[in-house]
């Protein structure tokens, strides 16, 4: 029996891996950012190791508040620089944005195992990485022994056919799988995309993809590495980071998934669960207050491109606030030069600093009573923005343009 | 924790509990005080959790507890209100994770068969929940000999100050978590 994509990467960690397989492996990455960073801290001191196992392979990220807004954060990312300094690993500094957006920008290699205090970890499964969130004992003993046990999930096989329709994106795709799949559908599972469309899928909605897969419980999300991974590395400057991996053609899946992407049609996330999916043709006509684009789901360079395009030349509506926040200094550099960013502050969109900005109701953005927010993040869940008699909505960065606009949840094929 | 047998009562919640429910991302700035953060377990979802809960207690709930983000915050608050055990239909992949690493123990089973306040006895060793105010028994799923020896010790961290390294047995039973 061949192997999946999961098989063959925790296979380079442990030979032998199989489906159901509890493995230790040595860990390419290993990463905190600063809201459960300070507990991996505390618990890293308290096993009784001193030293970090591989410090050149440990970076801490401060994203998630981003400049800190109160005293006792501000407290907490003292603490990391300190324990940066004291072992060796590398910290990001404010405004280099988020930790996922710069690991998949600098660090993630196709076959690398990484782990990180971020439920989000999965998005480097994107460029053929096993990569996956722990909670801070894990990620500190990980930090300690530069190791950890994995159990060798079960593969679902998604294979895509056709091309995206105009308006329609990974974020589409991706909402669409986890309301077919359920927010516990694929909990323990590896997802691994494949088929003919990934030739047209860019490293940019793989990442989108990868990075909800735990949406849907899974805990990764995997792409093949492919002739669009060894692109994406070329451009970042890290051709020799690529290497080909693809799973075998017998291996065995837990279940077959067929979608044609020239049928998906532009999605939305209801509150307050992912997981409840409708086309955006049902949702339309509600009003929002907040439209927000970012995140390490819809930050990137290709993200703002869209919106910047459905935002060119046109005004926000009176009744909205549109936040725009890039998932990197390079993407917002980047941003700026292609006038990205001219056309979104004329239309009338407030820039953020790169990081996870209004994402988890920390700061820059936090919902008032009653109030609706469009947003491109991941997550929808009650409170998640700082309030929880807010309402949040899911969808794409085109959607959130054209919803903007509008002043109403909007089909972005209207306004294209 | 002894690993034997628990007794207490169920305090019942449903679907869909997620990290954000439990302790609210909101309260991050309040991570690095945990008796400060413990104070708002559960606010959003069960606002009179905290006035009500009693040593030993068990969270009992339904599908897909704890999902959402990797905070261990999450299984910390739920362990200082006093919670002895999670009783759930499914459990999300991280928190089941992270509540181990905490010695907190995690039990998949039909909680259907289980009402808010009803007495439970908890067998660990035999994955068995003996509901006392009906009388009905509820088999639950097994998990992996690891995690059963992390829950031994306490949790991950006490696990490691005493074996310093990981060690795998393996089990020829099959285990679901």
């Amino acid at each position: 029996m061949g192997k999946t994509l999961a098989e063959k990467i925790l296979g380079y960690k442990s030979p032998d891996a199989h489906t159901g397989d509890i493995i230790v492996g040595d860990l390419d990455l290993v990463f905190v950012q600063d809201t459960t960073g300070p507990l991996v801290v505390r618990q890293f001191k308290e096993s009784g190791f001193h030293t970090i196992a591989k410090p050149q392979k440990a970076i801490i990220f401060l994203d998630h508040a981003a400049p800190s807004p109160n005293r006792e954060l501000s407290n907490d990312h003292m603490l990391l620089r300190r324990f940066a300094k004291e072992n060796g690993s590398s910290i990001f500094r404010i405004g280099d944005g988020i930790c996922h957006q710069l690991v998949a920008e600098g660090f993630a290699a196709p076959g690398d195992v990484i782990i990180g205090s971020d439920s989000h970890t999965v998005t480097a499964g994107a460029l053929g990485a096993f990569a996956t969130g722990m909670g801070s004992s894990d990620t500190a003993v990980a930090l300690a022994l530069g190791k950890t046990w994995l159990r060798v999930p079960e593969s679902f096989l998604i294979n895509l056919v056709g091309t995206f329709p105009k308006g329609v994106t990974g974020k589409d795709l991706i909402l669409y799988l986890i309301g077919q799949l359920g927010a516990d559908g694929a909990t323990y599972k590896a997802l691994e995309f494949s088929g003919e469309a990934l030739a047209h899928i860019t490293m940019s909605q793989r990442l989108t993809i990868a990075n909800m897969a735990v949406e849907a419980g899974a805990k990764v999300g995997l792409f093949p590495s492919d002739e669009v991974t060894k692109d994406f590395l070329a451009a970042q400057r890290r051709e020799e980071s690529y290497k080909p991996i693809y799973p075998d053609a017998d291996a065995d899946y837990e279940r077959v998934i067929s979608l044609n992407l020239n049928q998906l049609e532009p999605m939305v996330s209801l509150p307050h669960t992912v997981d409840n999916v409708l086309p955006v043709g049902k949702v339309k006509g509600v009003k929002i207050q907040q439209a927000f684009i970012g995140t390490c789901t819809n930050g990137r360079l290709e993200d703002l491109a869209m919106a910047a395009s459905i935002l060119r030349g046109k005004k926000v509506h009176s009744d909205v606030r549109l936040l725009v926040a890039p998932a990197s200094r390079q993407v917002l550099m980047q941003a700026i030069e292609l006038g990205y960013i001219q056309s979104l502050i004329e239309a009338g969109a407030a820039i953020l600093p790169p990081g996870c900005a209004a994402c988890l109701g920390l700061h820059q953005g936090i919902l008032g009573d009653g109030e609706v927010c469009l947003s491109t993040a991941n997550r929808n869940f009650k409170g998640r923005m700082g309030n929880p008699e807010a309402m949040i909505y899911l969808a794409s960065p085109a959607t959130a343009a054209a919803s903007a606009i509008k002043g109403e949840i909007t089909d972005p094929r209207e306004v294209m | 924790m002894p690993y034997s047998v628990l007794k207490g009562k169920a305090i019942k919640l449903g679907d869909g509990v997620s990290t954000d429910d439990i302790i609210s991302g909101r309260f991050a700035h309040l991570r690095s005080n945990l008796p400060e953060l413990a104070r708002h377990t559960l606010e959003d979802a069960m606002p009179s959790f905290v006035s009500r809960v009693k040593p030993g207690d068990f969270l009992v709930a339904g599908k897909n507890f704890g999902l959402g983000s990797s905070r261990e915050h999450a299984p910390v608050v739920v362990k200082m209100s006093g919670i002895s055990a999670i009783l759930a239909k499914s459990v999300a992949r991280i928190f089941f994770r992270n509540a181990i690493n905490q010695g907190m123990p995690v039990l998949v089973c039909d909680t259907d068969k289980i009402s808010d306040n009803d007495d439970l006895e908890i067998d660990l060793t035999n994955g068995v929940v003996a509901n006392l105010t009906s009388g009905v028994k509820i088999d639950c799923g097994k998990m992996s000999p690891l995690a059963i020896s992390i829950l031994k010790e306490g949790g991950l961290i006490p696990y490691i100050k005493k074996h310093k390294d990981f060690v795998i047995t393996h089990s020829s039973e099959p285990y679901t978590y």
